[in-house]
């Protein structure tokens, strides 16, 4: 009962053309608070789908689905919406900035949406945020003015604004450099250090190798779940 | 929270939220300009009225009928100069003024000069009576009017006419017919009136006068009398009365028709109020059709828009905004351009109105509802023709929205 997330059974069918297509076939899960755990699988394994169900985005056609002692397999758009807001934080490929916007504002959105604090203190904690990212001083930067990991890291800042217990990343390095790959690797790890639960869709071995624990996921099920010293569980 | 969210995304793109705008501030513009030179153009209507003279009733006697054969208004030879004096006498709780007018068409003659034109004979108390200006020496007074004096004051036209363009008429001798009358006054030109009868071309002498040696009438009959009343409240009884009083004066029995008819300046106000509503229904109905294009404008853009953000719409839903929320937003920037453009218009249009005034010197009459109702209607704009964007948006799927390229 003490784990943050449970599935059980899930499924996911796609009602697409002639032939059901069974994207997640009764895949059952366990992830504990402040595990740093990397999806993998090859294109079409149900990798991203399962993201999207833990996220939040979409609901399985079936089976269950507890978030936090919460069941959140069937819910409406706006307890989605409202989950999603205070529970989970999201960290994509293409990072997803507002364009012509300024880093503070980018960190400030999700707390606009919630509504929790006061101006000031929204104020403060997201240049605390970016100052927790590397950032500090770049506030007023709009996302043409930054690199891609500088983005990204913007991002991140973003997902952790309302405090969630998980964060989702879809390839977040996909689209970086070597050398800003390892630094946001680097910053996961110290997160994860943190007690924050980090859930990772990756198909790079060296970019999954961070993580502590490997699900690896074929023809929508789970295939392989081993739990492995992570590489820079050291630092 | 979701005003903040949209107002940071309006300013994000100003290019884009002033060109949506446009079409909103041309059309709240033009109706605002239209309204305030139509509403003076009523307001000039309306003075061209009043300066045929206030609270006033026309009295005018009945036609005079050779044999079966009708002729002109005022013809005929039933009321005289003690009708007016005696409605003046005994209506006085009711009427201001009373001028009789004795018209006769005469040559002048100064010098070389000659001219026809209208001779009024009429009362002193004409200026106020049909709102006559003196521009140079004075009008005659009742001393001269009840001691038959040869005295006139002529319009700006015959000033012209029969003066060279330095010369004071005031103190001069013209002739009127055969008789030498002296030049006190000359009246402030008023111009054409609204048929483009030239109002100036006109001399004034008193009635008395104008009766005795021009017309030279021996029952002293007037072609009519100027009745102006001290409020217009008071017409229907001051109808009544002067019916009353002339019938009793002219002993005219029960089955017997009035032999006189009255007018009044109500008849003309009404045609001038038809007018009035008639150009505002065109105005109204023009201003409706720009601020629909401006309304499918702003539609028009807002779906663009939608189109364009759809990524931003995926991540902000994904970061936690509710479906209504994602619709708010859209309205809310909706009408935020609308009615930001709304006041722009309002803006553009006071100013564009003033200008146009200025350089043709028409007045210029901006009232303030229509102002606040032209901004309120395209925040109405704003919200109608935002919904349907705002609720596209709100029913996308955010999976769909983050993967789309």
């Amino acid at each position: 009962m003490s784990h943050l997330i449970e599935i059980r059974d899930l499924t996911k069918i796609y009602a697409q053309g002639a032939e059901p297509v069974h994207a997640l076939d009764g895949v059952s899960i366990d992830i504990d608070e402040g595990e740093f755990v990397a999806i993998m699988g090859a294109s079409g394994s149900g990798k991203s789908t399962m993201l999207n169900i833990l996220g939040c985005l979409d609901t399985p056609t079936g089976g269950s689905y507890r978030l936090d002692g919460l069941e959140v397999a069937a819910r409406s758009r706006k307890e989605l919406a409202l989950i999603r807001n205070r529970k989970l934080g999201f960290v994509f490929q293409s990072f997803n900035l507002l364009p012509r916007t300024c880093a503070i504002e980018q960190v400030e959105l999700p707390d606009l949406y919630m509504g929790r604090l006061s101006r000031r203190e929204r104020r403060r904690r997201a240049l605390k945020l970016l100052e927790r990212v590397g950032l500090g001083g770049r506030g007023t930067h709009t996302p043409a003015q930054l690199s891609g990991g500088q983005q990204q890291r913007v991002a991140i800042a973003r997902a952790l604004m309302n405090e969630p217990p998980v964060l989702f990343a879809d390839e977040p390095t996909g689209n970086l450099d070597t050398k800003a790959s390892v630094e946001i690797m680097k910053l996961f790890t110290e997160l994860s250090g943190e007690g924050i639960t980090i859930v990772m869709v990756t198909h790079e071995d060296d970019i999954a190798g961070y993580a502590g624990r490997h699900l690896v996921m074929k023809d929508g099920k789970l295939v392989k779940d081993d739990r492995r010293v992570p590489r820079g569980g050291a630092a | 929270m979701v005003f903040k969210v949209a107002v940071l995304a309006i300013l994000r793109n100003k290019t884009r939220s002033l060109l949506t705008c446009l079409g909103i501030i041309v059309g709240i513009a033009a109706v605002i300009a239209v309204l305030a030179i139509g509403k003076g153009a009523s307001t000039m209507m309306l003075n061209e009225i009043s300066s045929i003279g206030s609270n006033l009733v026309m009295v005018y006697p009945d036609r005079d009928r050779q044999g079966a054969v009708r002729t002109g208004m005022g013809s005929g030879q039933t009321m005289t100069a003690a009708d007016a004096e005696a409605v003046k006498r005994e209506l006085g709780h009711l009427v201001k003024y009373v001028s009789p007018a004795v018209n006769a068409s005469t040559q002048l003659i100064r010098q070389n000069h000659n001219w026809n034109c209208r001779v009024s004979g009429v009362g002193c108390d004409m200026p106020e009576v049909r709102n006559w200006q003196v521009a140079e020496g004075r009008f005659f007074t009742e001393a001269e009017q009840r001691g038959y004096s040869r005295v006139c004051v002529i319009g700006a036209t015959v000033k012209a006419k029969l003066f060279e363009g330095e010369e004071d008429p005031v103190g001069q001798v013209i002739r009127i017919g055969a008789m030498p009358f002296k030049v006190v006054g000359v009246l402030a030109a008023k111009g054409a009136n609204g048929w483009g009868l030239d109002q100036d071309d006109l001399v004034m002498a008193p009635y008395t006068t104008v009766g005795r040696v021009l017309v030279r009438s021996k029952f002293k009959s007037i072609n009519m009398m100027n009745v102006s009343l001290h409020d217009m409240k008071d017409l229907e009884e001051a109808k009544r009365e002067i019916t009353a009083l002339l019938r009793q004066r002219h002993k005219l029995p029960g089955y017997q028709d009035d032999d006189f008819e009255m007018r009044d300046t109500t008849e003309l106000m009404a045609t001038m109020g038809s007018v009035y509503s008639l150009m505002t229904v065109l105005l109204t109905a023009v201003a409706a059709i720009s601020l629909l294009v401006g309304g499918i404008g702003i539609m028009n853009i807002m779906l663009v828009s939608v189109t364009e953000r759809i990524k931003e719409i995926g991540l902000r839903m994904a970061i936690g905004a509710t479906p209504f929320m994602i619709l708010s937003q859209f309205i809310i920037e909706s009408v935020v351009l609308s009615t930001v453009g709304g006041a722009m218009g309002v803006a553009v249009g006071v100013a564009a109105a003033e200008v146009i005034g200025e350089i043709n010197h028409w007045p210029i009459t901006i009232e303030v509802a229509s102002t606040v109702y032209a901004f309120l209607f395209s925040a109405f704009v704003g919200m109608f023709f935002g919904f349907y964007p705002a609720y596209r948006a709100s029913k996308l799927n955010p999976i769909d929205c983050l993967r789309y390229e």
